[in-house]
């Protein structure tokens, strides 16, 4: 029998197995920074251990990291202290670092792609969930725990229970205006938040094929949301053009041997996933979330569901903490829900091909009163792309922030928070209770309709911004 | 790790589905660089509110968390698995748990027991009416029991062998060291490096 592109990948990568046991995969790049290191280092100091494998290792800072007056002294002493651990760590076990400040510094996920480390059919690890981001390149590529860590640090191995595999077939194509994000959030509320759970998802058909790099990341990063081990998508000439001349990318010969083994990384046609979903593309429409999970999500054009519409006594219970978090009322059209703040960015969205798209809607057009705009590019390379592309004019003209590189307001662990009760639309991948900050209310979007629902100060799409006047020549 | 043979003690009835590990122990928490004083992060933003459950007396020094499905989504933080330890948490029981979160919590010693929802309720029902309950996770009998609750739970033989015997992964690797340098003197050249050594 055939086998999936996910058991290709894993078969690979077999060090040991044995019966009754965990296989023991050899892990090909393991991506590290500063908030699930410091304990793992720990562990292997007290154990007298060293870092196996240096050479396929590689760290950055960007959890912590502020994104605005960053050559100054960072302000937060446990923040300091956590990024002066990393620093002092990678010091003294010989591990390639990219602080604050450095060209190559930025949200993991945004680093390794972009360098070329991320390659098809690699094993990839890094203690930090959104590890699945690297699926898109047809990687198989899991967010470990602080335990893991350390295991890999000493041993460049991970012994791993099986998996199941489940093939999620994107079928037609995705009408105008409708991105990655809306059809990862539209499959994660159709699945479920454990839906995935135990799976590797494969995402294919002719909708995933025709999709950038960049859309592909973003679709795979979201896989952890519905709880899957690791989203993958098989490699193909976009993938092969994306790596071709970066950095790290085989040169040569090696790129010839490897674009051949790369070829072979596809699903066999005999083939059986343990699970199948289909998806009709053309059905799809922007979609948001409304809840304090990534699965409570609807289309932007629906309007705040009824609790008392879930059958199941847990879902609708979930809906009615949700809506009372998130203080909204059943039956509220999504569209008239208001926001004070944006965001754009995180490694879901923060890439070069989103700050293009959120500012092609921005051109010539202004951030509505009463509404913060940040804008936070995933990298440095991503920040200095934009800048040569004149995009960050474009959003500070049109009244956004242009921040430095970091993981900003997706998660609240550096000074880019929600204020309790504020409410926003951001570009990221989780609407928990208190992500963004400590009482925040989040709504999961598109940059798209991020950028739509800046100018408009209530969650929009870009086709409601019809009828907004835009200057002369725009 | 600690061993973890079997745990008798009282249990806290946690009803909400889809508990993240950001609830478990928020995001500034993290900030940290040691295992240990996760315990007043533990549902931090919750513990707020008087009436949530960990607050009620009658719940003090439980060490069984019976928690709604789908517990510990999110962040692959191992922190959660250590504010719960910390707290005093010996155990937790769901009818399904995130995987990250799962397979951290295995290797800290935290037993995490999926049990059908079913059985959950019934649990949960127990220690409501009676907080005093007392509820025996026996990882030697793959059993929990709680008065007139007995119900089988599967746990795959080689992570319940960790646990029982309180082993060292890394340890168990390292005995593999012939295995790994044979792996990687197979690797193909076009693999990436991230430093030349």
């Amino acid at each position: 029998m055939g086998r999936t592109l996910a058991e290709k990948v894993w078969d690979d990568h077999v060090v040991r197995r044995a019966e009754g046991e965990p296989d023991l995969l050899f892990i090909d790049l393991h991506l590290l920074h500063e908030v699930t290191s410091p304990q793992a280092f720990d562990g292997l100091r007290k154990a007298g251990r060293q870092v196996r494998r240096t050479d396929l290792t590689i760290a950055t800072e960007d959890h912590n990291t502020p994104t605005l007056d960053i050559d100054k002294p960072i302000a937060d002493p446990v923040s300091r202290t956590q990024l002066e651990t990393l620093r002092k760590n990678c010091a003294e076990f010989g591990v390639r670092l990219h602080p604050l400040g450095d060209v190559e510094q930025g949200v993991v996920h945004v680093v390794g792609p972009q360098l070329g480390l991320t390659q098809p059919g690699t094993t990839v690890v890094c203690g930090d969930s959104h590890t699945s981001t690297h699926g898109a390149f047809g990687a198989l590529a899991f967010g470990i725990g602080t335990s893991q860590v350390e295991h890999v640090l000493a041993t460049q191995t991970l012994p791993l229970a099986p998996f199941r595999t489940m093939a999620i077939t994107v079928d037609g194509e995705l009408p105008e205006g409708v991105t990655a994000k809306d059809l990862i959030l539209a499959i994660i509320a159709k699945i479920g938040t454990g839906g995935g759970q135990g799976y590797v998802i494969e995402y294919r058909g002719p909708a995933i094929e025709k999709l950038s790099m960049e859309a592909r990341m973003t679709i795979c990063n979201m896989s952890i949301e519905a709880g899957a081990r690791a989203g993958m998508i098989a490699p193909d000439q976009t993938t092969f053009d994306y790596l071709q001349g970066r950095d790290h990318a085989p040169k040569g010969a090696d790129w010839d041997a490897a674009v051949e083994y790369w070829k072979t990384l596809r699903t066999d046609d005999d083939a059986v996933f343990d699970a199948e979903v289909h998806i009709d593309a053309a059905s799809l429409a922007p979609f948001v979330t409304w809840g304090t999970n990534p699965g409570q999500g609807a289309p932007l054009s629906a309007s705040v569901p009824d609790p008392a519409s879930y059958e199941d006594a847990s879902e609708r219970h979930a809906a009615e903490k949700a809506l009372e978090y998130m203080g909204l009322t059943a039956g509220q059209p999504l569209r008239e829900i208001t926001v004070d703040t944006v965001f754009v960015g995180s490694c879901t969205n923060g890439r070069i091909e989103d700050l293009r798209s959120a500012a092609s809607i921005l051109q010539g057009r202004k951030v509505a009163d009463g509404v913060r705009m940040l804008i936070v590019p995933g990298s440095v390379r991503v920040s200095l792309e934009a800048v040569a592309e004149g995009l960050d004019k474009v959003f500070t003209e049109a009244g956004a922030e242009w921040r430095h590189a970091g993981c900003s307001m997706c998660l609240g662990m550096n000074p880019d928070q929600l204020a309790p009760g504020e409410r926003s639309a951001s570009t990221s991948n989780r609407n928990f209770e208190g992500r963004q900050g400590k009482g925040g209310r989040t709504h999961l979007v598109s940059p798209q309709v991020a950028a739509a629902t800046a100018v408009l100060g209530h969650l929009a799409s870009p086709a409601d911004l019809s009828d907004v006047a835009t200057p002369a020549g725009v | 790790m600690e061993a973890f043979t079997t745990h008798t003690g009282r249990a806290v009835p946690l009803r909400r589905s889809n508990v993240d590990t950001d609830q478990i122990i928020p995001a500034h928490w993290l900030k940290k660089v040691t295992r240990d004083g996760f315990e007043d992060g533990l549902f931090e933003a919750w513990r707020k509110d008087p009436e949530f459950v960990l607050n009620k007396p009658q719940y003090k020094g439980a060490t069984v968390l019976v928690a709604g499905p789908d517990f510990g989504t999110g962040s692959s933080r191992e922190h959660a698995v250590w504010a719960l330890q910390n707290y005093g948490f010996k155990a937790v029981i769901s009818s399904r748990f995130a995987d990250i979160f799962r397979g951290n919590s295995l290797k800290n010693g935290l037993l995490t027991v999926v049990l059908p929802q079913e059985t959950v309720d019934r649990l949960q029902k127990l220690v409501e009416a009676d907080p005093a309950a007392e509820v025996t996770v026996d990882l030697v009998d793959r059993q929990v029991r709680a008065e007139g609750i007995s119900a089988d739970f599967e746990l795959d033989e080689n992570a319940r062998w960790r646990l029982l015997e309180g082993l060292d992964d890394i340890s168990l690797t390292l005995r593999e060291e012939p295995s790994i340098v044979a792996y990687e003197a197979n690797r193909p050249s076009f693999k990436p490096r991230t430093i030349e050594v």
